[in-house]
């Protein structure tokens, strides 16, 4: 039985390796992104291409999601998306409270 | 009766797969993780538990820093470094990032050669790997003395908003309790595998029940989990 599994998630070593070397250069990437002082649209939308790259390649290669069946996959990832839509809520608030306070605080109302 | 013990992993039995394969395995009696081992459906089911925790503190930090009317504090100014009279931004953490990944990659092989039932090389890969995380529970260590020194407190800092304190030792202070608790369970687990526990059938001393080279695994997720949380942490709290 043991063997079995052993077959489903026993990988050949290249696959860590070049997910390894892949992780490390979106690091690099990521980091240069400070380094060189990129602003506004540019960096937070390169930010998160490299963070949501290296989450996928953890959690597909690290973690071998990507040889799950479906069932453990929809379990496990969908739930964290809804998570958005808790975003969009405190995204709302925080915007609501910045308007509040600017107006009591600086206004001076 | 001879299938009862189901504790032991994989299925022979083929099984549909796509969406047909989610309702076929859903639908289906007593487990709907097939070939899946319980304890790592479990370390899964926990890593979703925490993950809504992690997703908290970072929305309750989004939420303090976009609706303070304060300037927030620069990052990379913040935890930039003074190296041979350069000033390098963020650089500390930088380090620790590459160290965390190394440390993902020695424990994927570590996996690996678990499964290969290679003792000595699952067991020296997991040192190798608590050894990596040691050194990054150091360096923060290192990074909150410096802090503190310069005046950063959870209720105020000298650079501007004092909701950066707060959110600062609370997501760095969780993940590096996680990172030493990971350090802490790749020694014990590596200690079993040395000493030979999944080949002789050892029983474990508190669960008495006999272990295998799916602890490996197990243990493996949970320590890509703190690399994938510290991954979210150095994007939204180091660079944004």
């Amino acid at each position: 039985m043991e063997h079995a599994h052993a077959k489903t998630q026993a990988h050949p070593i290249g696959v860590y390796l070049w997910t390894w070397g892949l992780l490390f250069v979106l690091s690099a990437f990521s980091y240069l992104v400070d380094y060189f002082h990129l602003q506004g649209q540019l960096r937070w939308s390169l930010i998160l291409l490299f963070m949501m790259l290296k989450a996928g390649l953890i959690v597909a290669v690290f973690m071998h999601m990507a040889w799950e069946r479906l069932a453990l996959i929809y379990a496990i990832l969908l739930p964290p998306v809804l998570v958005l839509v808790f975003v969009a809520l405190m995204a709302l608030e925080s915007d609501y409270t910045l308007i509040t306070r600017e107006l009591f605080f600086k206004a001076g109302l | 009766m001879a299938q009862a013990a189901m504790t032991e992993t994989a299925e022979p039995i083929s099984r549909p797969d796509g969406l047909r394969g989610i309702v076929a395995d859903f639908s289906s009696d007593q487990r709907a993780f097939k070939n899946v081992p319980w304890g790592k459906a479990m370390m899964w089911i926990f890593l979703l538990s925490d993950t809504f925790i992690f997703s908290c503190f970072l929305l309750s930090y989004m939420t303090v820093r976009w609706s303070t009317e304060v300037p927030w504090p620069n990052p990379s100014e913040v935890f930039s470094l003074t190296i041979g009279g350069q000033n390098i931004p963020l650089i500390l953490i930088a380090i620790m990032t590459f160290i965390l990944i190394s440390s993902s990659g020695t424990m994927a092989m570590a996996v690996k050669f678990g499964y290969a039932r290679d003792r000595k090389k699952t067991a020296i890969l997991m040192l190798v790997t608590a050894a990596f995380g040691a050194s990054f529970v150091g360096m923060q260590a290192f990074e909150w003395t410096k802090l503190i020194h310069e005046g950063v407190r959870p209720w105020g800092n000298p650079w501007g908003a004092p909701q950066f304190g707060s959110s600062f030792f609370l997501i760095t202070g969780f993940h590096g309790t996680h990172v030493s608790i990971g350090v802490i369970f790749l020694l014990a687990i590596a200690r079993k595998v040395w000493r030979g526990d999944y080949d002789s059938q050892r029983k474990g001393f508190f669960t008495s029940r006999k272990g295998n080279y799916e602890i490996v695994e197990i243990t493996g997720l949970y320590w890509h989990f703190v690399d994938l949380v510290w991954v979210f942490i150095f994007a939204l709290f180091y660079l944004w």
